[in-house]
């Protein structure tokens, strides 16, 4: 009888090149990965089909939290001189007496939610610390006190000739009366278009628009 | 699975007592650092797609004078407005004095309601012929038959957030024109005999 021999394989398998791979591919999303920047105040966006992506550019970005309380932060990433126009312009046409050293802490403040008034208070606090204090928010809800009127013509001043987006972002729990309070600010300044942010959610099936996503 | 080896220490050739250094294997077992490769490539795919959130475009008309504001044939209308605790109210048309066509949805069922309206409205479209605005839009898309061209063009929906609506609410609302390719609306303050009617209606 031949006798056949089953060589006896080792289940041992060499890890080592798939360990390259792992890491190859590890290294390459740690470079690709934008963090996000930590959200001085924490909103919870809601949800649309819009599968629009946000791009980076010049921005007025107005945030309100589930207490409508507003909070603005300009986004100029090319160049940040445009928000000490800003903060000048606010400071020349409001008569904030605010000092050089204010004004400079002003390009490195994370957030603003104060009313004009206590907007020189808030400045004298190191840009680091400024999440910390408590804010209660940029008065728009009275429609002859909008201060947020004041902030997007200031803006709109400085980026005058470049585009600028008017970026929205709000949290499901607030009301609506900000929202409106937010617009009306705009409107005042004839700006008329604005992104709201949200998180993205597929069309529901049978409908219009899923139809023509279909299709496409 | 990678194992590491061990050589045979057993055997006393040198004397008992005299301990031989073991041989050691090179090879390393690769898998847990394989586990923690994967688990760190997952981490990171899932914080690169969620950095980039999506925007809704929002166009708002400019405020002008009232003679200028856009007639809307009432037979096309359809008013909707938000309450509190995600209530949807609803009437078509003009809002009967006495509040009979004044009805209550929610957000499920508020999506039939709207297509029902646009096919209703749709159906009883009857294009204008003097309409020169249509015939130029049909001409623009190579439609020969121009009465088509905007057959929804009486639908419109007129949005009410009343001041207890969040923002969350609006939000949807606005979600449900775009997913119903609804072209026309508008956000419109409510007015005091609608904001009565929901609180009757919530008192409920």
């Amino acid at each position: 009888m031949p006798h056949i021999k089953i060589a006896r394989k080792s289940t041992a398998t060499d890890m080592t090149p798939f360990v390259d791979i792992a890491f190859l591919i590890l290294s390459f999303f740690i470079m690709a990965t934008k963090f996000k920047p930590a959200e001085p105040v924490p909103v919870v966006t809601p949800n649309s089909v819009s599968s629009k992506i946000l791009k980076e550019e010049n921005a007025l970005l107005i945030t309100f939290d589930k207490d409508s309380r507003v909070f603005v932060n300009v986004n100029a990433k090319k160049d940040p001189e445009k928000l000490t126009e800003v903060i000048q312009g606010l400071n020349t046409t409001r008569n904030l007496g605010l000092t050089p050293a204010e004004i400079e802490n002003f390009k490195n403040s994370p957030i603003i939610g104060v009313p004009l008034a206590k907007l020189k208070g808030l400045l004298d606090i190191p840009a680091a610390d400024q999440g910390k204090v408590k804010q209660e928010g940029i008065p728009v809800l009275d429609t002859l006190n909008n201060e947020l009127v004041w902030w997007v013509s200031e803006t709109k001043k400085a980026f005058a000739g470049e585009k600028l987006l008017y970026i929205i972002k709000g949290d499901n729990n607030a009301k609506y009366p900000t929202f409106e309070g937010v617009i009306n600010a705009m409107r005042k300044n004839d700006e008329f278009k604005y992104n709201l942010i949200t998180s993205q959610e597929g069309p529901p099936e049978g409908t219009e628009l899923y139809k023509e996503r279909m299709s496409k | 699975m990678a194992s590491i080896e061990e050589g045979g220490g057993g055997d006393h050739k040198k004397g008992p007592g005299v301990k031989k250094a073991k041989k050691l294997s090179t090879r390393v077992d690769m898998t847990p650092m394989v586990d923690l490769g994967f688990l760190l490539i997952t981490f990171f795919i899932f914080t690169a797609t969620l950095s980039s959130p999506a925007t809704m475009d929002l166009n708002m008309p400019k405020d002008t004078k009232k003679e200028d504001e856009t007639k809307i044939k009432q037979s096309g209308a359809l008013t909707v407005m938000l309450g509190k605790n995600d209530e949807v109210f609803y009437y078509e048309g003009e809002l009967a004095p006495d509040g009979s066509n004044f009805k209550s949805s929610n957000f499920k069922d508020i999506r039939d309601i709207i297509i029902n309206k646009r096919k209703d409205v749709i159906k009883n479209y009857t294009p204008d012929p003097k309409d020169e605005d249509l015939k130029q839009k049909a001409k623009e898309r190579g439609d020969a038959n121009w009465q088509n061209a905007a057959l929804d063009k009486d639908f419109v929906v007129v949005i009410k957030p009343d001041p207890e609506a969040t923002y969350k609410n609006t939000v949807d609302i606005l979600d449900e024109m775009t997913i119903n390719a609804v072209k026309r609306f508008a956000i419109v303050k409510i007015s005091d005999t609608e904001l009565q009617l929901i609180h009757k209606t919530e008192g409920k």
